[in-house]
C-alpha cells in the first residue's frame, strides 16, 4: 500500500474515532418501554419489553405467561370426553378446531374411526371456525393500523358464521361438540342451505376487505417490506400456518397429511407468497378465508347420509399407548401428544399450540424496527393469547 | 341593544363577544357536528350509533359530558401537576381564539382584523404548545412519545398550510377574511359576473393542500400517530381523565369544525353562495338578509368539509411517522411553493 493509502486510512480512522467520541458525548440512556400486559395492540395480556433508542427498537422480548391456565396439567385429572371442554379455550376464536386433533389422537389410540358423515361435518365445522377466526383477524388488522371501519364489517359477518356454529352445536364460542367416535348430534334441518348463503356473504366480505385495506396505498406502505422473515429463518423458528406459507414454504397439513378428515374431497389451493413480509402474511390469510369458503361449499354438496356416531362403549377407556396428531388450525400447526395408561383420563398431554412458536420469532424480528412497526408486525404474525399461554 | 353595548367598557364588550362566541357558535356547532359525525360513522360501519340519549340519540353529547364530569380528575403522582392541568385549556383556548375572526355574514362577526389570515394561522399553532405540554408533563412514556410526535407533525404541516393560504391571499390581495369572502362573491368567473368566484376553482391545488394539512393539524387518520390508540394507548391524552379528557375530546371535534369554517371562508366563498351578488352593488345592500342566511350557508359548508375530513378519517389506515414527514417535506411543500409561484405570475399577467 502506498503512503497516500496509509494517510487515507489514518484519516478514516481519525474520523471514525471523532464520530465515536461524539456519539459517546451525546449518548442517551435509551428507554425501556413495556408494551403490555395491558395494551390495546396485544389484544390480551402479552407483555413485550422493548428497549428503545428514540423510536427505534434496540432489543425486544415477549414475556408470556400472564394468562397461563395449566391445561396440560388439568387434562390429567379429567376423563377423555371432558378434555374437549378445556381445549376449547386455547384458541378461543376458532374453538372447534382445537377439539379435533385431540379427539383424533384419542380415536387413533382406541382404533376407532368416525363415520363418513361425521367426518364431513367435522371438516365443515373446522373450516367454519377457521373462517370465524381469520375474518376477525382481517378486521382487527385495520384497527391495529388505524382504520376503524373494517373491524365492524368483520364483526358483522363473523356473526353469521357464529350463528351457524351455534345452530349446529349449541355453543357460539365453545361448541364442545366433538366426541370420540363421531359427533354429539346431526346437523339441524335447513342448515346446509343457510350455510351456502353465508359462504356467499363471507366471499363478499373478503372482496370488501380487499378493496378497503389491501388495495389501500397507506396500508401497503405500512406493511410491505416490514418484518420480513426469510424462508430459512421461518423454518428455524418453527413457524407454521400462514406465517410459514407467507415466507414461501409450501406446507399445509390439511393437504400433506392423511387424517380421517375430508379436505382431500374438495378442490382447493394452498397459497404461498415469496415476500415473507407483513403484507404477505395478511394476504395469505385473506386468500385462505376464500379457500375455506370454497371447501365448505364443496363438502356441503357431497355430504353423505348415515350415522354421526360410531359404536363406542358408554364409559370410554383408552388403551395404553402414545399418539401424536396435529392439524392445520387457523393459527398454524396445532398438535396433541397424548399418553394413555389405559385409564379413564390421559396420563399426560403435551399441547403444541401454533402461537407459542409464532411469537418466539419476535426478538429476532423486532430488532431495529420502529415503534409503529411493532404493531404492524405483531398484528401480521397473528397470535391469540390463549394459544400462547394455554 | 347597540346603545346598551356602547355603555359597556371595551373589556366588557370583548368578554361578551367571546361568551357569545361560545354560546352562540361553538356549543350548537359542537353538538350538531358531534351527533352528525357519530351517526355518519355508524352508518359507514353498518351500525346504528347512539340511540338511547334523546330522540334518535340527539342528546348524546350531553350524556357524555355528564358522564365525564362525574369522573375523578386524576393527576399522576410524578406529573407536573400545574402544567398538567393547564394543557387541555391551552388547546381549547386556541380553538376559541380561532372562531373570533371567522365572518358569518356581512355584519355577523366577532372581530374584523385587517390581518385575519395571519392571526388565524398564528393562533392555530398555539395548540401545539398545549399538546407538547400535555405529553411532557404526564410523566408517561406513551404520552411523551405522543407529544413529541404531535409536535413534529404539527410543525411540519403548519408550513404547507401557510403556503396554501398564501395563494388565496395573493389572489384576493388582502389578509382580511371578510374582504376575502367579498372578493370571492363579487368576483367573476369566465366573464360571468353574478356567479362569483370561489377560490376552490382557481386555487384547487391550494385547497387540496389545505385540506390535507388541516387533516394533519387535527391529528385525524391517516395522520393520527400522536394518538395512535393501537400503538401509544392514547398518546398525549393517556393520563387524562374526567373533564380534562373531555376538553381534549370535545376540542378535537370543535377544532375540526373551526378549521372547516376557515377553509370554507378561504376557498368556498364563506357566507355567500353563487348569485349572492345578483342585482346588488355593495356589501351594505345585501347586509340585511345575508346576516341571517349567511350563518346558515356557512354552517352547511362547514358540515360538508367536516364530512370530508371525517370520511377520510374513518376509512384510511394510519401512516407511519417517517412517511408522514416525508409526505409533508417532499410532497406538499414543493407543490405549495409551485402553486404560489404560478398564482403570483398569473396575478401579474392578468
Amino acid at each position: 500500500m502506498t503512503m497516500l493509502g496509509d494517510r487515507q486510512q489514518l484519516s478514516y480512522i481519525a474520523s471514525q474515532a471523532a464520530d465515536a467520541r461524539l456519539n459517546l458525548e451525546l449518548e442517551t440512556e435509551g428507554m425501556t418501554l413495556n408494551i403490555g400486559p395491558q395494551h390495546p395492540a396485544t389484544h390480551g395480556t402479552l407483555r413485550i419489553i422493548a428497549r428503545l433508542d428514540g423510536e427505534q427498537v434496540v432489543w425486544a422480548e415477549p414475556a408470556c405467561g400472564y394468562m397461563h391456565r395449566g391445561y396440560e396439567k388439568l387434562t390429567e385429572v379429567r376423563t377423555f370426553p371432558q378434555v374437549t371442554t378445556l381445549v376449547n379455550r386455547i384458541d378461543w376464536l376458532g374453538s372447534f378446531a382445537n377439539e379435533v386433533p385431540f379427539i383424533l389422537a384419542a380415536e387413533k389410540l382406541m382404533g376407532v374411526e368416525a363415520p363418513t358423515r361425521a367426518q364431513y361435518i367435522r371438516t365443515i365445522l373446522f373450516e367454519l371456525s377457521r373462517i370465524a377466526n381469520v375474518s376477525l383477524f382481517l378486521g382487527d388488522l385495520g384497527v391495529q393500523l388505524g382504520a376503524i371501519t373494517p373491524v365492524f364489517l368483520a364483526f358483522r359477518d363473523r356473526e353469521y358464521v357464529l350463528n351457524l356454529i351455534e345452530s349446529a352445536t349449541g355453543g357460539r364460542f365453545h361448541p364442545n361438540f366433538d366426541r370420540i367416535g363421531g359427533l354429539k348430534d346431526d346437523l339441524p334441518a335447513g342448515w346446509i342451505d343457510e350455510t351456502r348463503a353465508v359462504m356467499k356473504k363471507l366471499r363478499n366480505f373478503c372482496d370488501q376487505i380487499e378493496d378497503l385495506l389491501f388495495g389501500n396505498e397507506i396500508f401497503q406502505s405500512r406493511t410491505r417490506g416490514i418484518g420480513v422473515i426469510p424462508r430459512d429463518v421461518a423454518l428455524q423458528y418453527g413457524l407454521s400456518g400462514a406465517n410459514l406459507r407467507a415466507s414461501g414454504v409450501d406446507w399445509d397439513l390439511r393437504r400433506d397429511q392423511t387424517l380421517p378428515m375430508m379436505w382431500n374431497k374438495a378442490d382447493w389451493k394452498v397459497w404461498t407468497h415469496p415476500d415473507g413480509d407483513s403484507f404477505a402474511r395478511c394476504w395469505i390469510r385473506l386468500q385462505e378465508t376464500r379457500e375455506s369458503t370454497k371447501i365448505v361449499d364443496q363438502l356441503l354438496g357431497s355430504i353423505p347420509s348415515g350415522p354421526v356416531m360410531a359404536k363406542v362403549p358408554k364409559i370410554i377407556k383408552v388403551p395404553e399407548g402414545e399418539a401424536w396428531v396435529s392439524t392445520e388450525n387457523p393459527l398454524g400447526e396445532m398438535g396433541y401428544y397424548v399418553v394413555s395408561r389405559g385409564d379413564l383420563g390421559p396420563f399426560r398431554v403435551k399441547i403444541r399450540s401454533a402461537s407459542f412458536n409464532n411469537i418466539s420469532i419476535t426478538p429476532w424480528l423486532l430488532r431495529g424496527v420502529y415503534v409503529p412497526d411493532i404493531v404492524t408486525i405483531l398484528a401480521s404474525l397473528y397470535f391469540i393469547l390463549g394459544d400462547i399461554d394455554r | 341593544m347597540i346603545g346598551l353595548l356602547a355603555e359597556v367598557p371595551y373589556w366588557g364588550q370583548s368578554l361578551l363577544r367571546v361568551l357569545g362566541g361560545l354560546v352562540a357558535v361553538l356549543l350548537p356547532a359542537g353538538t350538531i357536528v358531534y351527533i352528525f359525525l357519530f351517526k355518519m360513522m355508524s352508518f359507514m360501519q353498518s351500525r346504528l350509533g347512539p340511540m338511547e340519549a334523546g330522540p334518535y340519540g340527539s342528546m348524546q353529547l350531553f350524556a357524555e359530558v355528564g358522564k365525564w364530569l362525574q369522573k375523578e380528575d386524576i393527576v399522576p403522582d410524578r406529573a407536573d401537576a400545574r402544567i398538567f392541568k393547564m394543557a387541555p385549556i391551552i388547546v381549547l383556548v386556541s380553538t376559541f381564539l380561532l372562531v373570533v375572526v371567522v365572518p358569518f355574514g356581512p355584519d355577523a362577526f366577532f372581530t374584523n382584523f385587517e390581518t385575519g389570515v395571519f392571526y388565524a394561522l398564528a393562533v392555530s399553532s398555539v395548540s401545539v404548545l398545549g399538546i407538547l405540554i400535555a405529553g411532557w408533563s404526564s410523566a408517561n412514556k406513551y404520552s411523551l412519545l405522543g407529544g413529541l410526535r404531535a409536535a413534529g407533525q404539527l410543525i411540519a404541516y403548519e408550513l404547507p398550510m401557510v403556503l396554501a393560504v398564501m395563494g388565496v391571499v395573493i389572489q384576493a390581495g388582502t389578509m382580511n377574511l371578510q374582504k376575502i369572502v367579498v372578493a370571492q362573491n363579487s368576483g367573476s368567473m369566465f366573464g360571468i359576473d353574478v356567479v362569483g368566484h370561489p377560490y376552490v376553482v382557481s386555487q384547487f391545488v391550494g385547497f387540496i393542500i389545505f385540506m390535507i394539512a388541516i387533516q394533519a393539524e387535527l391529528t385525524q387518520a391517516p395522520f393520527d400517530m400522536p394518538i395512535a390508540e393501537s400503538e401509544l394507548v392514547s398518546g398525549y391524552m393517556t393520563e387524562y381523565s374526567g373533564f380534562r379528557f373531555l376538553i381534549f375530546f370535545i376540542g378535537e371535534f370543535a377544532t375540526a369544525g373551526v378549521f372547516a369554517m376557515i377553509a370554507s371562508v378561504l376557498f368556498l366563498g364563506g357566507w355567500g353562495v353563487p348569485f349572492t351578488w345578483f342585482g346588488w352593488t355593495s356589501i351594505d345592500d345585501i347586509a340585511n338578509w345575508m346576516n341571517f342566511v349567511g350563518p346558515l350557508i356557512m354552517f352547511t359548508k362547514m358540515m360538508l368539509l367536516v364530512f370530508i375530513i371525517m370520511w377520510i378519517r374513518f376509512s384510511y389506515p394510519r401512516l407511519r411517522e417517517d412517511q408522514l414527514q416525508r409526505f409533508a417535506w417532499k410532497g406538499l411543500i414543493p407543490v405549495a411553493l409551485a402553486n404560489i409561484m404560478v398564482t403570483s405570475i398569473l396575478k401579474v399577467v392578468f
